[in-house]
């Protein structure tokens, strides 16, 4: 108790010497931080001053440390990112969030990561940034410094790392590459993701919202025609790090494997643009939704940090190419279980491809006037659904006659598809399609994988690439392309159409076996537990070894009982038997006499082995007695009242007690001793719970003489006779030891062992008061007025 | 010459029980009434969109087998396993025949080992035989076809007969320890009622204590935390972590409680 405290004053005082920070809440250091707002000058003319809404995170426990710039979503502001940012900080770094311009409560207005307006602002951040005395400095207005964030804020990381130089690291996720192919994907308007894009910044007053006016009409332009002018095209690509310089900075790229509206090619571009060293994360979310992953998404961006802007050369960087796959269910929790597979290089999304050949010959489909109804695939939001593979409750749907259908053979063994698939098709015209991957079940069931659509426009014959997925394929499954003219999520030529549509190679599905989980070894507890418990229960149950020498006494090897110096204590204290001592000879009728609590009873259990006795010794036959002594076998014994199995009938209950004694049945004499049990075959016959008191006693007394035994001991044994049975139960005790067999009666009745016995041992208080031939102790007199003379002495 | 008490002796003593009897008549006879009331409810729409077990109970006999193993883990297989273990010496002592037994003579750890073999063979049984009449019941009503997953996706009858001896398997073993517990309150204490009701008691506070999440990993060393491991036995791919994890810690305890109560026998005063 005493070192414990100590040891608390100590960790006090490590804490009061390390800078003397506060205590939050939840026991981690509180992170100081300062709202400031950043004066900045944008646009192509750098002529337009607005002021972004920033906090500073200063760093805990360092003087001087490397920044990180976290920039938030589309549709967030600064303070989205306010617990990344203070769990950074207390990791060591400064740290800076802002509200883009347009967003939150900084000025301007949104110019979609554009490298005349955000980019220049970020730049801008960083210079603020080198200013600052917490932050560790490269070169003169060069500050250490990284960028993180999603989406939108993925996006200006890239597009910052890409035009400064200064930033030296960077990790974005689930953000584009190409905005206009994501946004327009094969010139196909993704409508509904684009609409939840644009109309989410409206602020009511006017339709173009926070929008920069070029920007808000070039949208309206795409979404009521559903084709995209030159204009947007150019303006979607400026925004894009396609169209910028590539990023030299080191580059951790998380993408979700639940999302349509950025997909895993997106950051396959940007692995493959990038010429730093790049490492890149596929997991469960996305924008659709799905298992976020926060602690695991956190944990790489610290060391990817860590390592390439603290220069912690023993951080473990992640793998160049991170896939997490939803296991089973834990059990406990009810929640899925992820887990990560790595493969050491990033093999791009055509990775070790095979061929499957694909059945469904030259097939017709339509395109529905105005594209309605639509299939539906992808929608936002719907992702979640598709973490548990094809558990989810609104199903994909797929409209008749407006899909081609493409399907496999039954897979011989399972298949993980990883990267995006590929097929060659032709059609007779230019065709609008969108493309999806059907994970089809021996029953027919099919569930759209991971729930993904792309649209592709071919025209005649062309290579198709379906959306890239990380995808196990059971035994016995199939996969189908389907190739559909509608998707709900898409704006698709509303003209009607008839395309005659074919397969014309195999499916080819990329892989990469160089993927590999960790194995998951249970903790070594389960080992070392149950060891530990084996040992622990050989270390009760080890007996100390006994004296085996003196546990038979070759002189007495005829006296069938000699009682030594017998004295038993219970634990309440209660002396039950002090110091007896006596011997039985062959032949004898002994009655033990003493009133109720003399120590009879408790004297008869140690001779059973029942009771274990705190001195003396008992000896049958020379033998010593204690639980389970191999002699007790010559004992027959009946104490305090009669022990049956009432389930069971008379006659089963003496053969089965037999039985459990393990002696040949030969030996049992049970004819004769049901002869004393007096009871009818009937009886014999019937449950034990039937009986009355008499029969059972009658009953144990005969189980008692079964396998006649040298020494017999009966406790009270005329309890519940009648007059004529106890006379009949006399004899039998009487001629039972005139075969120089041994009977012991224990009885406070004096009556009956004046009748029945031939020598008397008189009991009281646990002593014994009187032993002789029954003639000698009472002398001629009765033995009432001598046994009470005798117990009356100590009273 | 066998030893004394011999194990088919003890079998018989216990078998000829009511207890015993209507223990597996009740567990023969549940399986039908669970098909019965399936039967009865029809097909009910589940309002929370998501799959469980039961939803998918009826479409095969193996799964019909897997829902009522589902249901009857967490109590009706606990109670059955407290009964057999924790009944076997305090009932003995109850009608004071163990006394004779003792000094038939049996030795005490051998009283106790034959006892505890019959009473966790009893226990097996009753484990094993609700699933097989689950089977039968399951496949005379709703017919012989692959097993279906809750989370979509089945496997073909050969590897679900093999999942399904992981599950009865790890079920066993996840009962030792209230096999265990319930042995020991039956060398403690004469009343069957006790031995039996602590250890499901036990069971009880234990499934209490899992429900309290600010215990945050020490819930781990509570026994009946992994009970349900056996559903890692139907994913894709079996997930062995759990099943160790609740395995270790069931033989853990076990060893340490029949320990205990061989420990404590020896040393008893038979006063009933």
């Amino acid at each position: 108790m005493r070192r414990r405290w100590v040891a608390g004053a100590a960790a006090v005082g490590v804490l009061a010497a390390g800078g003397g920070y506060v205590l939050s809440g939840d026991g981690a250091p509180a992170v100081r931080q300062e709202t400031v707002r950043i004066p900045v000058v944008d646009g192509p003319k750098d002529d337009q001053k607005v002021a972004l809404d920033a906090t500073f995170y200063r760093p805990v426990g360092a003087e001087k440390a490397p920044a990180v710039l976290l920039a938030h979503g589309f549709g967030g502001s600064k303070d989205s990112q306010a617990g990344a940012a203070r769990r950074l900080a207390r990791q060591g770094y400064a740290v800076l969030t802002w509200s883009a311009r347009g967003f939150g409560r900084s000025e301007g207005q949104i110019a979609l990561n554009s490298p005349d307006y955000e980019v220049k602002d970020t730049r801008q951040l960083i210079d603020w940034l080198a200013k600052r005395p917490e932050v560790r400095l490269d070169g003169e207005g060069d500050p250490r410094v990284g960028m993180a964030g999603p989406s939108y804020g993925g996006a200006i990381s890239l597009l910052t790392a890409a035009y400064d130089g200064r930033v030296d690291a960077i990790v974005p996720s689930v953000t584009w590459h190409d905005l206009s192919q994501s946004l327009i994907p094969g010139g196909v308007f993704k409508k509904l993701w684009a609409g939840l894009f644009f109309t989410g910044e409206s602020d009511g007053s006017t339709a173009c919202g926070r929008f920069l006016p070029s920007v808000c009409e070039m949208y309206q332009e795409v979404a009521q025609t559903g084709r995209a002018t030159d204009e947007a095209w150019d303006l979607l690509r400026d925004s894009s790090p396609a169209t910028a310089p590539p990023v030299k900075a080191p580059t951790l790229l998380i993408q979700g494997q639940s999302d349509s509206l950025f997909p895993l090619d997106q950051a396959d571009q940007n692995a493959r643009a990038a010429e730093g060293p790049v490492s890149v994360v596929w997991f469960q979310g996305g924008h659709d939704g799905g298992e976020p992953e926060t602690e695991r998404l956190s944990g790489l961006t610290s060391d990817w940090f860590d390592h390439y802007l603290k220069g912690e050369q023993d951080v473990v960087l992640p793998p160049a190419f991170t896939v997490t796959r939803g296991g089973g269910v834990d059990s406990r929790s009810g929640r899925q279980e992820v887990a990560a597979a790595t493969a050491r290089t990033y093999p791009g999304l055509e990775n070790a491809a095979r061929e499957l050949p694909l059945e469904g010959g030259e097939q017709s489909v339509q395109n529905p006037a105005g594209g309605v109804p639509a299939s539906i695939s992808a929608l936002p939001g719907l992702g979640a659904l598709s973490t548990l593979g094809s558990l989810g409750g609104v199903p994909s749907l797929d409209m008749a006659g407006q899909n081609a259908t493409f399907t496999t053979e039954p897979l011989d063994s399972s298949l993980r598809v990883t990267g995006s698939p590929r097929v060659r098709i032709r059609t007779d015209r230019e065709a609008t399609l969108f493309a999806k991957l059907y994970d089809v079940a021996p029953g027919g069931r099919a569930t759209l994988a991971r729930r993904l659509a792309t649209p592709v426009r071919v025209d005649g014959e062309a290579e198709i690439a379906l959306p890239a997925l990380d995808y196990e394929f059971s035994r016995g499954h199939r996969l189908q392309v389907v190739l559909s003219t509608t998707d709900y999520g898409f704006a698709g030529p509303t003209e009607p159409l008839t395309y005659e549509i074919s397969a014309v190679s195999g499916l080819s599905v990329p892989s990469v076996p160089a993927l590999t989980a960790p194995v998951r070894r249970p903790p070594v507890w389960v080992w070392v537990a149950p060891a530990a418990a084996l040992a622990a229960a050989a270390a009760l149950l080890a007996r100390r070894p006994r004296k085996r020498d003196g546990d038979f006494d070759e002189a007495s090897a005829e006296v069938p009982l000699r009682i030594t110096g017998l004295t038993k204590t219970y634990r309440n204290g209660y002396k039950a038997v002090d110091d007896l001592s006596f011997r039985v000879e062959k032949g004898q009728v002994l009655g033990l006499l003493g009133p109720n609590g003399a120590g009879k009873t408790t004297t008869l259990r140690m001779l059973m082995g029942l009771i274990h006795p705190d001195g003396g010794e008992i000896r049958i036959f020379g033998h010593r007695v204690g639980p389970g002594a191999p002699v007790l076998a010559r004992l027959g014994s009946f104490v305090e009242g009669p022990g049956f199995l009432p389930h069971l009938s008379g006659r089963d209950n003496l053969e089965l007690y037999w039985r459990a004694t393990g002696r040949p049945a030969a030996d049992s004499r049970m004819a004769e001793a049901l002869e004393v049990a007096a009871l009818t075959d009937e009886a014999l016959a019937r449950p034990v719970r039937t009986y009355s008191q008499g029969m059972r006693q009658r009953l144990a007394i005969a189980q008692a003489m079964l396998g006649l035994p040298d020494l017999l001991v009966l406790d009270e044994p005329t309890n519940g006779l009648d007059p004529p049975q106890i006379r009949q139960m006399r004899e039998v005790l009487v001629r039972y030891a005139e075969r120089g067999r041994t009977v012991i009666v224990s009885s406070h009745l004096l009556s009956e062992v004046e009748q029945t016995c031939d020598r008397v041992v008189v009991m009281a208080r646990g002593r014994k008061v009187a032993d002789g031939p029954v003639a000698e102790i009472v002398g001629g007199r009765g033995l009432e007025d001598v046994f009470l003379e005798i117990i009356g002495s100590g009273t | 010459m066998s030893g004394p008490l011999p194990l088919r002796v003890e079998a018989v003593r216990q078998f000829r029980r009511r207890r015993t009897l209507v223990t597996f008549g009740l567990l023969l006879l549940l399986p039908w009434i669970l098909v019965l009331a399936f039967r009865l409810g029809g097909d009910g729409d589940d309002p929370d969109g998501r799959m469980s077990l039961a939803d998918v109970a009826t479409t095969s006999g193996l799964n019909f087998a897997l829902f009522t193993l589902f249901v009857s883990t967490g109590f009706l297989l606990v109670v059955t396993v407290a009964l057999f273990c924790g009944d076997t010496v305090a009932s003995e002592a109850g009608w004071s025949s163990l006394r004779y037994l003792l000094a038939a003579p049996v030795p005490r750890d051998r009283l106790l080992r034959q006892k505890l073999i019959v009473a966790l063979g009893y226990a097996t049984a009753a484990v094993l035989v609700l699933p097989l009449m689950s089977l039968l019941a399951g496949t005379l009503a709703f017919g012989w076809s692959d097993i279906t997953l809750p989370t979509g996706g089945t496997f073909p009858a050969e590897t679900a007969f093999g999942r399904m001896a992981i599950i009865v398997g790890y079920s066993l073993v996840a009962q030792l320890v209230v096999a265990a517990l319930a042995f020991l309150l039956s060398v403690l204490t004469d009343s069957p009622l006790g031995a039996v009701g602590g250890a499901v008691g036990l069971v009880i506070v234990s499934n209490m204590l899992d429900a309290v999440t600010a215990l945050g990993d020490w819930r781990d060393l509570l026994p009946t935390r992994f009970s349900y491991a056996w559903m890692d036995a139907l994913q894709p791919d079996v997930s062995w972590t759990g099943m160790i994890q609740g395995a270790s810690l069931s033989v853990t305890y076990a060893l340490v409680l029949f320990a205990l109560a061989f420990r404590r026998f020896r040393a008893k005063d038979v006063t009933s």
